[in-house]
């Protein structure tokens, strides 16, 4: 059985006496391609927060490679979906990628967070950029700031949050060209309230908003996803697949091997 | 300009020089705290807890002159309300978003609100105009040795933590995720920047403060190509603003603090302008180029 580098057990969370997430049970393998998906409002920006621990489950457990997300932060490269930024804050490309290194107390970037920037550029071919005001950039030369920022950690998991907003379509099929490279060597997570379509380069797709048992609050359910004829070509660099979401897969649909898979769709 | 430096070498004026050193020290704060306050967008929460002080000051004028706290000095009770305004501002701002500027507007209002009260039954005479407009006449030895001792502390900080500060004010967010504790880094700078205001209202006044933390660290952020460059240029200008504040008020016998701030505020509003035409142009030379490369897409 393959490992698992993110699993939800159960989890439910409320802010208050509002409850958001219930019933949330879904694990991603090691060297996954995953979209998670779900409409504006439907609790995919709680499922990020707690993936991040920037929030706690009131029920239920998260882990990450076996750990507490808190204590798995060193495994995860984040992207936000733009960093909440002053444009008029005075720094580098390659300073906006070193911090991808920070530590908690650490004063110093060494020559190895130095070396991991300097990588994590050439990779999202931003090197050239490096001296450059971050604020002089365009939106998709930003993003793929973020992206290298997120890589100089040597994430195991990398998360993305709406990565192509406001991204225009060579900047797009670009960033998809680079998490091309890293699929397999890295679990990868894109978070999306793009329904529709999401990058054939997509292993599965989990959909945040369905109702809950009771109703109260949304879950996480598991969609199927097929490759179409014609597809937009602006999207991903054309490489698309559509997602079904009148089909709902079991939860340890990607554990089971094809053909029971497929019965349990069919039945 | 001679006769200013014949003065300030000159032992009949002991003010003049400890106005300078003053300057001199608080410059550290106007430029690397003040760096960080506009950075952070925190001025406006600092500017609140600024005019909260007034409070503080009228409640120590009354408890020392009605003999009820007769050790309670004015600068005691300025850092009362201060760090008292610094919490509560802190505390919702971290956790009720939604009513920030409702209360930051209260503890402003309320704080000037109760010092003009306690001034007004202060027994004898009580001008708050010095503590509102800065006095240099007023500048004691001790506020120069706390100002030293808050600048060390501001310095020290800033050295050891920089990667932590810089990060958390570009991207507050990210840096949780790298497992900062974003809410102590700002509710510390929050105490700092309180018990700074306290200190430097001595010598631009409560009023003026805000603009000392904004106007010379604005200036600088058109420059410096990152945080440690703004701060080291905010710092400077800083210096340059408020020695040449004190030499222009002190020769024209005008009030210095006013004079440092229309200084600072110039200098300000001329760097702001020279970008703005040069941006202009910039863009209008770059225009057809830039449009071609956003907007086609290459379909490979």
């Amino acid at each position: 059985m393959q490992k698992v580098a993110l699993r939800f057990n159960e989890v439910a969370f409320s802010y208050g006496n509002l409850a958001v997430l219930e019933d949330v049970s879904f694990h991603i393998h090691v060297g996954e391609f995953i979209a998670l998906v779900g409409p504006n409002g439907s609790g995919k920006t709680t499922v990020l927060k707690l993936i991040l621990g920037l929030e706690q489950p009131n029920q239920g457990t998260i882990e990450i490679f076996e750990e507490n997300p808190r204590k798995a932060r060193d495994l995860i490269g984040y992207v936000p979906q733009h960093a909440s930024y002053d444009p008029t804050f005075p720094i580098s490309v390659q300073e906006v990628v070193r911090m991808g290194r920070l530590l908690p107390r650490s004063r110093h970037y060494n020559a190895a967070d130095v070396k991991a920037a300097q990588e994590a550029m050439e990779q999202m071919e931003i090197a050239d950029l490096s001296q450059r005001a971050y604020s002089a950039l365009s939106g998709g030369q930003r993003r793929r700031v973020l992206v290298a920022r997120a890589l100089a950690a040597n994430p195991q998991l990398l998360i993305l949050d709406e990565p192509t907003a406001n991204m225009d379509a060579e900047s797009e099929s670009r960033l998809f060209r680079s998490l091309g490279t890293l699929k397999r060597s890295t679990t990868i997570l894109i978070v999306t309230h793009d329904m529709g379509f999401v990058s054939s380069l997509t292993d599965r797709v989990l959909c945040v908003g369905d109702r809950s048992h009771s109703g109260r609050a949304r879950t996480v359910v598991q969609h199927r996803a097929e490759p179409v004829e014609n597809p937009p070509p602006d999207f991903f660099g054309g490489e698309v697949l559509k997602v079904l979401h009148e089909i709902t897969l079991p939860e340890d649909a990607c554990c089971a091997d094809e053909h029971h898979a497929e019965e349990n769709h069919h039945g | 300009m001679d006769s200013f430096i014949e003065a300030l070498f000159n032992p009949a004026f002991p003010f003049l020089r400890n106005a300078f050193i003053a300057g001199i020290l608080s410059s550290v704060l106007f430029g690397v705290l003040g760096a960080v306050v506009t950075v952070k967008r925190i001025a406006g929460l600092a500017g609140a807890i600024s005019h909260a002080v007034l409070g503080g000051i009228g409640m120590a004028l009354y408890l020392s002159a009605t003999k009820l706290v007769p050790w309670m000095s004015p600068i005691l009770g300025a850092i009362i309300f201060a760090l008292l305004a610094a919490i509560i501002i802190g505390l919702v701002s971290l956790k009720a978003k939604q009513r920030e500027d409702t209360v930051i507007n209260a503890v402003w209002a309320i704080g000037m609100s109760i010092g003009v009260l306690f001034m007004a039954k202060t027994p004898g005479y009580t001008d708050p105009t010095s503590y509102l407009f800065g006095n240099i006449l007023l500048i004691s030895t001790r506020d120069l040795v706390l100002l030293a001792i808050l600048d060390a502390i501001v310095v020290f900080l800033t050295w050891r933590f920089y990667p932590q500060l810089e990060a958390s004010s570009f991207d507050d967010e990210f840096s949780r995720v790298r497992g900062i504790r974003t809410d102590v880094v700002f509710l510390i700078l929050l105490s700092i920047t309180a018990i700074a205001v306290v200190l430097l209202q001595t010598f631009v006044g409560i009023v003026m403060v805000i603009a000392m933390l904004t106007l010379p660290a604005g200036t600088a952020g058109y420059l410096a190509r990152n945080l440690a460059g703004m701060m080291a240029l905010s710092w400077l200008f800083a210096t340059v603003f408020s020695v040449s504040g004190l030499m222009v008020g002190w020769t024209l016998d005008i009030p210095v603090g006013a004079t440092v701030v229309v200084i600072a505020g110039a200098v300000f509003l001329g760097s702001a302008g020279a970008r703005l035409i040069r941006n202009h142009v910039v863009k209008r030379n770059n225009r057809p180029t830039q449009q071609i490369s956003a907007k086609e897409p290459r379909i490979s």
